[in-house]
C-alpha cells in the first residue's frame, strides 16, 4: 500500500500545522478538517482553524505488528489526544517509552516523519505528541 | 564591506533525545573507551531517532526560533537550509521547514551544503539580503544527522542536532558587526554522490584544514574590526571534538574562559552544520547585554567564517519563550549500539 504523493500533499497544512475546522454556526471544532458541520448541516459555516498542538492523552495502544511501512518502529504508542481546544487527533506519541505512558499525560506537539514510501519514493513528515515540557523547564 | 546594521532576532535549537556513550562504539569495535575520551576530549554524542531527520530537526529548531521572535511567520523573506544529510539528494529541505513554519509561499528558498559550516554561510546570505533591503526577515538554519562509517573514528563523534537563527533589522537580540571567511580547495573530508558515508583525510583534517582556516578565518576579522581576544567574553569555534577548538583557542590567545559557555561536544558530539551555531545558541541562553561574543565555524573542503556578535537589552526580554539548550541536553535516554545501527540504518534489512 502506497500512498500517492497528491493524496498526501493535500492533507500537508493539517498534518504539518494541525489545521481543522471551526463552524461558526455552533463553534464546535474538528480535527482533520471536515467539508460539513455535522450538527449544523446546511447551516454549516466551516473555516480553516489552526489548532494549538497541546492536549492530553485520552486513550492509547502499544502497536508491536505493525502495519505496512511501520514495522520498523515497533513498539511504538499510538493515542487519542484530546487537544485543549476540544477535538480529538490520533497520534503517534513520540520521546516515551511504552512503559512511561498514561492516560491523562500532557502531550505536546512534535515535527516528524511519518513514512517513506520505499527507499526511493516521497518522504511524508507531519505531527506527533511527545510528553509536554512545563514552561519552568524552557530556561537555562 | 562593513554590514549595515544587521543581527539577530531570534534563535531556536533542537538536539534529538537519544545518546550513545563513547565507550559503548569502543565496547563493540574493540577500541580503549576511556583512551578515547581523552583523546576526542568526548563522553556522548546526541542520536537522531528513527523518524527524525534533519527536515524534523531543522523545523523544530526554526518553530523556537520564530517563537522567540514573536514575528508573523509570513514576514519571512528567505529560508536556506544547511546541512550535509538532506533527506533528499533532489528536493529542497527548506521548502519542508518554509511550510511547516507557514512562512511559504511568498519567500525565496534554498539548500545549502558545506561541510561543517553551511549553516554560517546561510546566516551571511541572510545578512545580506536583509542589510540591501532586499528581505525583512531571513531565516538560516545549519542541521544535521552526519553520518560514521561504523568503527571509523568519526562515528564516536558524527551526531544530530541544529540551530536556526531569524536574520534582520529590527528587535534584534544581538547585533552581528562583522563577518570574515577564507575560502580554499582543500580535499580533508568528503563523501562522494551516491555513498553512504564520508571519508576523510586523518591527521591532514589538523593542520592544513581545521587549524588553517579558523585560524586565518579569526585573525582576518579581528584585524579588520580592529579587535583583540581580550576584547570578547565569549568565543565558539567550531566542535567536531573537544581538543581542535581548545587548540585553536589556544593558539589564538583565547583562555578557558571565554571558550567554556559554547563548548558542547563532549555532551552532544560533533553536529555538523548544527555545531558552532548550537555552541553560539548556548552562549546566547546566557550570555548579558552588551557582551561581545566571536564565533567562527569550519567546514570540511575548506573554508571559515568569522563573525563578531553583540549581545542587546532585548535578549532577556525573549529567553524562555522557547527551550535552552540545556533543556534539549539534560532531556536524554541512552541506547546501546545495536539501537543505534537500527535508528541509523547502518544495517541491511529485507525489503
Amino acid at each position: 500500500m502506497t500512498m500517492g504523493a497528491p493524496r498526501f500533499w493535500r492533507k500537508t497544512q493539517s498534518r504539518y500545522n494541525l489545521y481543522g475546522v471551526k463552524c461558526k454556526s455552533c463553534n464546535a471544532t474538528y480535527f482533520p478538517p471536515r467539508k460539513i458541520c455535522p450538527s449544523c448541516r446546511r447551516a454549516s459555516k466551516l473555516e480553516d482553524v489552526k489548532l494549538t498542538p497541546k492536549g492530553e492523552v485520552l486513550t492509547y495502544t502499544v502497536i508491536r505488528s505493525a502495519p505496512e511501512g511501520f514495522e520498523r518502529q515497533t513498539p511504538y504508542i499510538m493515542a487519542i489526544v484530546k487537544l485543549d481546544e476540544g477535538p480529538m487527533v490520533t497520534t503517534q506519541i513520540v520521546d516515551c517509552e511504552p512503559d512511561e505512558v498514561e492516560i491523562g499525560m500532557a502531550v505536546e506537539g512534535v515535527f516528524r516523519k511519518i513514512r517513506e514510501s520505499g527507499k526511493d519514493g516521497p518522504i511524508y513528515y507531519g505531527f506527533k505528541f511527545r510528553p509536554a515540557r512545563a514552561d519552568k523547564d524552557l530556561a537555562v | 564591506m562593513r554590514p549595515l546594521t544587521v543581527g539577530i532576532c531570534g534563535y531556536g535549537v533542537y538536539i534529538p533525545r537519544l545518546r550513545i556513550r563513547a565507550e559503548e562504539i569502543a565496547r563493540i569495535w574493540g577500541g580503549d573507551g576511556e583512551k578515547i575520551k581523552k583523546g576526542l576530549l568526548i563522553e556522548e554524542k546526541a542520536v537522531a531517532d528513527f523518524d527524525e531527520d534533519t527536515a524534523t530537526i531543522a523545523t523544530e529548531a526554526a518553530r523556537n526560533a520564530l517563537k522567540m521572535a514573536g514575528i508573523e511567520p509570513a514576514a519571512v523573506g528567505a529560508i536556506y537550509v544547511g546541512s550535509e544529510s538532506h533527506p533528499y539528494a533532489v528536493k529542497p529541505t527548506a521548502t519542508i521547514v518554509a511550510e511547516a513554519i507557514e512562512a511559504a509561499p511568498v519567500m525565496t528558498a534554498a539548500d545549502y551544503e558545506f561541510a561543517c559550516k553551511a549553516g554560517t554561510a546561510a546566516i551571511q546570505t541572510c545578512m545580506g539580503l536583509v542589510g540591501s533591503g532586499m528581505i525583512e526577515y531571513g531565516l538560516a538554519i545549519g542541521a544535521d544527522t552526519a553520518q560514521g562509517a561504523p568503527g571509523d573514528a568519526l562515528e564516536y563523534t558524527a551526531a544530530s542536532g541544529g540551530a536556526a537563527y531569524l536574520i534582520g533589522k529590527k528587535g534584534l537580540i544581538a547585533e552581528i558587526e562583522d563577518t570574515y571567511s577564507v575560502t580554499t580547495d582543500t580535499p580533508d573530508f568528503w563523501r562522494r554522490e551516491g555513498e553512504p558515508y564520508p571519508r576523510h583525510g586523518g591527521r591532514f583534517t589538523g593542520s592544513p584544514a581545521y587549524f588553517k582556516h579558523v585560524l586565518s578565518a579569526t585573525l582576518g576579522l579581528m584585524k579588520k574590526i580592529g579587535a583583540a581576544p581580550e576584547d570578547f567574553d565569549h568565543a565558539v569555534f567550531h566542535q567536531p571534538n573537544g581538543k581542535f577548538p581548545r587548540n585553536a583557542a589556544k593558539n589564538l590567545g583565547f583562555t578557558d574562559r571565554q571558550l567554556k559557555e559554547g563548548i558542547l561536544v563532549d555532551r552532544i558530539g560533533n553536529t555538523y552544520s548544527g555545531s558552532s551555531l548550537l555552541g553560539l545558541a548556548r552562549v546566547l541562553d546566557v550570555a548579558k547585554p552588551g557582551e561581545r561574543i566571536l564565533v567562527t565555524a569550519f567546514g570540511s573542503g575548506a573554508g571559515s567564517d568569522s563573525f563578531s556578535i553583540r549581545v542587546t537589552e532585548e535578549i532577556e526580554k525573549r529567553r524562555g519563550r522557547a527551550p535552552a539548550v540545556e533543556t534539549y541536553i539534560s532531556d536524554r535516554r541512552y541506547i546501546d549500539y545495536g539501537t543505534y545501527v537500527k535508528l541509523r540504518r547502518k544495517i541491511k534489512v529485507a525489503e
